[in-house]
This record gives structure tokens, sequence and C-alpha cells, in this order.
């Protein structure tokens, strides 16, 4: 992997009226990157995309693809440039081939090159058997694949993915991330996604963590975990105080007794296993490592869990600020 | 060929759809028909024919203007349809002008009117109106500009409106009104002062007209043609590259 920024953005803001839904964020993709933007609803993922990939103007600032510049040179970044948008942009009454035939001149494709690009891409995405199937009865996650070889047909530089697994089931979303990994090899394509998923985040090299507008962290998965917190590594044994005590003079980590076992906090927990298990005295009955998770690291960035931020329960708490606990007609 | 591509698949894509959705075709059909059946000769038995000129002989030319007119505006809800489903999104974030997602849409929407016109025109031996060839082509070349116009004031509309809603309520308040003023049931000549004077604002009237230069070209107002060919010619001449521009204009500042 090389280090040219694909894409590059500076101190881009946009405004809607009396909102701010991007605050001067400045990043760039390095080429062949999966790149991730995770933030919750309404946190201006969804917006940026837009700017990039010129749907919407920003306010101010510069966003940059492939050296072509987002709002001077449209068409140019519009032809580097793939996108699977959040809701399904495909037309029911057609076929799969004719969905990406219309993609195809779309983009000025040659005919017979056209032709071979769509076969590729449905062979890529399992789709060759359904080619001349309406789509009105396939599956989500047919849609979906199907949306995703669209936004290749042309051979972009970057594939944008808005959410590329928002309502599908585990397992489709599982098969959804072997698709865009096989097509990032196969393609030598830069991705970037958005997803408020924070296991699907794993799949990236680096992530953007995004809220109110802002980039709050930007690092790779093991980079932003590390921020947090060490690993915790729990440890039942024979006799827990005296295991305590042989771990303090031995390696200086401080536990605490929890669950009928210790807590231990470090750095590297799968590195300390084995030598802890050599290093005491007292019988090891079982350990375990648990390694901070991005949910650990969106609350101590934000002080709130991604889940959390829905606006149902924001108007309860404003409810119950007005009314005070307690008040009349509390139940 | 390589900026035309574009074009060709936005048309092309229409066509499918068209051909597709086989109760489209036959909705669009049935109502001409209908009218010409049923009012045409009810109203046959009651308006007596005078010297062998028949009161559906007197709508023929307003039923060719209906057929195009409500193809046009279906053809043309396309795009509030394709907004609504998300489909405008790829086409907006392709490499493309605005000009040529409009164009694709004018062009596909005018061809799939004529061509319905053209089977309305073909129905004509079964009705007892005899057409000869020559008139048959000038109805086809009428047809074509009248369609071009009518699509393009849905394209306009279409690109105004946000929601299918809204576009249903001003097609439902525009399309019928625009219908019965403009000729095609009666002569404009015989309605009232103040209706009159909404027809002459009406730009079907025009296009009826049109049709009633090459249909009715023997017969004078009120039952024949009211204005003069060349009037006609230019009022939805006009009428096409004014409201064509501003749909592209709207359409470039909307999306």
């Amino acid at each position: 992997m090389n280090a040219i920024p694909i894409i590059n953005v500076e101190n881009l803001s946009k405004q809607f009226k009396a909102i701010t839904a991007v605050d001067r964020i400045s990043f760039s993709v390095d080429t062949g990157e999966i790149f991730g933007f995770l933030g919750p609803n309404g946190a201006g993922k969804t917006t940026t995309i837009n700017i990039l990939c010129t749907l919407l103007s920003a306010t101010s600032g510069n966003a940059e693809i492939a050296g072509c510049d987002c709002s001077k040179q449209p068409d140019r970044v519009r032809s580097n440039i793939g996108l699977v948008f959040q809701e399904t942009t495909l037309d029911m009454e057609l076929t799969a081939y004719e969905n990406l035939k219309f993609h195809a001149y779309l983009y000025k494709l040659p005919p017979d090159i056209a032709r071979r690009r769509i076969d590729g891409m449905l062979d890529i995405v399992g789709l060759v058997g359904r080619k001349h199937d309406s789509i009105k009865h396939f599956s989500g996650g047919m849609k979906r694949r199907l949306e995703i070889a669209r936004g290749l047909v042309h051979q972009p530089r970057v594939l944008f993915l808005d959410e590329p697994t928002l309502g599908l089931d585990p397992q489709t979303r599982n098969r959804i991330w072997e698709f865009i990994n096989t097509i990032r090899e196969k393609e030598k394509i830069t991705v970037f996604m958005t997803t408020h998923y924070m296991d699907e985040a794993e799949n990236c090299d680096r992530i953007a963590i995004i809220d109110h507008g802002r980039i709050i962290a930007l690092d790779t998965p093991v980079g932003l975990k590390a921020m947090v917190r060490g690993d915790i590594v729990n440890l039942v044994t024979a006799d827990n105080q005296m295991a305590m005590k042989e771990i303090k003079e031995t390696f200086g980590i401080t536990g605490r007794e929890e669950n009928g076992g210790l807590a231990l906090e470090t750095q590297k927990g799968d590195e300390l296993i084995p030598r802890l298990i050599y290093a005491l005295s007292v019988k090891v009955l079982s350990v375990c490592v648990t390694k901070p998770s991005l949910d650990d690291v969106f609350l101590k960035f934000t002080g709130r869990t991604i889940r959390e931020d829905n606006p149902n329960e924001r108007t309860e708490i404003t409810r119950e600020f007005i009314r005070g606990p307690g008040a009349p007609g509390d139940e | 060929m390589n900026s035309l591509q574009p074009v060709y698949i936005i048309c092309q894509r229409e066509f499918i759809r068209f051909f597709r959705e086989k109760s489209r075709i036959f909705g669009t059909l049935a109502r001409p028909v209908l009218w010409l059946l049923v009012i045409g000769n009810g109203m046959s038995a009651l308006i007596k024919p005078q010297d062998g000129f028949s009161y559906l002989q007197f709508i023929f030319p307003g039923m060719i203007a209906m057929t195009i007119m409500f193809s046009a505006i279906l053809s043309s809800a396309s795009i509030v349809w394709d907004r609504e489903f998300g489909f405008m999104k790829e086409m907006l974030v392709a490499p493309i002008s605005r000009l040529s997602i409009v164009f694709g849409k004018a062009i596909s929407g005018t061809v799939l009117s004529v061509l319905q016109a053209v089977i309305i025109l073909l129905l004509i031996p079964f009705l007892g109106i005899s057409v000869t060839a020559a008139k048959f082509a000038w109805v086809v070349a009428a047809s074509v500009l009248v369609s071009f116009c009518i699509t393009s004031m849905g394209i306009l509309i279409a690109a105004c409106i946000r929601s299918f809603e809204g576009y249903n309520v001003v097609m439902n308040f525009l399309v019928m009104p625009m219908f019965l003023f403009s000729g095609a049931m009666y002569p404009v000549t015989s309605m009232p002062q103040v209706l009159r004077q909404l027809s002459y604002l009406n730009p079907v009237t025009y296009c009826v007209d049109l049709f009633k230069h090459i249909l009715l070209r023997n017969e004078r107002p009120p039952a024949g043609p009211e204005f003069s060919l060349a009037f006609d010619l230019l009022i939805v001449a006009t009428l096409s590259v004014v409201t064509m521009t501003l749909a592209v204009l709207a359409f470039k500042k909307r999306q």
C-alpha cells in the first residue's frame, strides 16, 4: 500500500440553516485503504459522503478525490467514484443485468466493455445465475450485492458505501463483508464507508469517529482501542489471595478480586497469560482475556454508548428535567 | 454516440418499463377508446349529423390530443417516481449533464405518446371515419410536436414539485380542466365568455386546434379549426422551447 492520499479533506463544513451538520473536519484516505466513518445517526456521516460524491456543496473548506476538487470538477470526481447509498436505488422493474447496463451506459462505457464488466461483477457478487431475473423478488442481501456490483462496473477508484449492511441479518452482513474484501483485492480499490455498527468498523483499516459533525478520534481499530485502556485478564486460581500477591511481586500489576476470581488490567493480555501461568505457584483454574471494544472507545470519547443516542431517550430525559423527579402526575 | 449514450439508455429504460407494465398500456389506450365509443356514440345519437359530419368526427382530434396528454403526463411523472424511490440519485451522481437526464425523459415521453396516438389513429377505420395516408402522416408529425410540448410541461412541473402526492394534486387540478377547456369536447366559440377566455390561455386548445386543421380541414368554426395553422404551430413550438428551457433550469437548480 502506498501512501498517496486518494481522498483529501480539509476544514470541511456544512451548515443547514441553524444546524452545523459537518464542522471543520479534516482527514485523508490512502489509496487501497478501507476507511470507516463511525458515528451515531445524525452525526454527519451521510452529509460528508454527499459532499464528497458531489450531491451537496460544502459551506466552506476543501474536498478532493483523486486530485479533483469535489465542488469545482464534479464530473471528474463522479467518474472516479462508485456509490452505494443507504437506501436502495435500483429500478425494481428491471432485471439485474438491465440495472447494471443502465449504469454502464450512464458512465459511457463502450457496449462490449460494459458487457464484460457486468458479467465480471455479477460473478464476484455471486449473482450470475440471476442475471436476467427481475430484481423485484430479490432479498435485501441480494439487492445490496447487486448495488455494490453496480457501483464497481465503471471501475471507480473509490467505492463509497453508506451503511452498506443496514437492515440486514448478521449472516448476510458477513457475506457482504466477504465481498467487500474480495473486491478490494481484485479491483485494487479504496473503500470509504460509514457505519454505526461497532463490530463492522473492525473491518476497516482506519476509523474516524464522528460525533456532532466533528471527528473526535482517528486511528486504526487497534490504535483506537489502545487509547481506552489495556486488556482485562480474568483469572481463577486455587488461592486468589496468594496469586494476587505473587502477581504484584513478579509483574507489578495490582489485580482486584471480582466474581471469585482476579481481574488484571494490562496492555497485552494475550502475551501475559503464558508468563503468568509459568510464574504462579498456585494452580490456575481458568483464564480469559477481554479486549476493549470500539463501544468502549466511543464511550470514552463521547461519554455515552452509540446506542444511547436515540431521540426518544433524549426527550425522556428532557421531560424528566422539566417536571423534576417526583413531580405531580409522576407514577 | 458517446455523449448520447446516457440519453439513449434513459430512453431505453422508459421503453422497457412501458412495455413491461401491461396495465399502463391498456389504461392509456382504454381511456380514449371509451370516450370515443361511449361519449362519442352517445352524443352522436343526440346531435344529428350535419351534412354527413358527426359528433364522433368532431371529437376525434380531441381524442388524439387527450391520448397524448395523459401519456405525456404519465411519462413525466416518472421523474417524481424516480426521486421518490431513490433511483434519481443513481442518475444524479453519474458524470453526465443534467441536460441528458431531462432530454432522455423528454424524448422517451414524446416517443411513447406518439406511439399511443398512432395506435388510436389505427382504430379510426373501425369507428367509421376515413383518413387518407397523407392525413395520417400529418397527424403523426403534429403528434410529435404536441407530445414534446406536453411532456416538457410535465417535466417542468415534476422538476418543481417534491412529493408524489403534490404531483398528483397538481396534475388532477390541471389535466382535467385543460382537457375540458380545450375545444376537444365542444367548440370553444360556443362556451360562455369567461370559459372562452380560459381556453385561450390553455395551451392544449392550440394542440387540439392543430389536429383539427388536419382532420377537420374542410369544416368551418365552430366545428372546424378556429385559429390559423401558423398561429397554432407558433404557440405550440414557442411553448415547447420555453417550457423545455425552464424544465432544464429548474432541474439543474432543484436536484
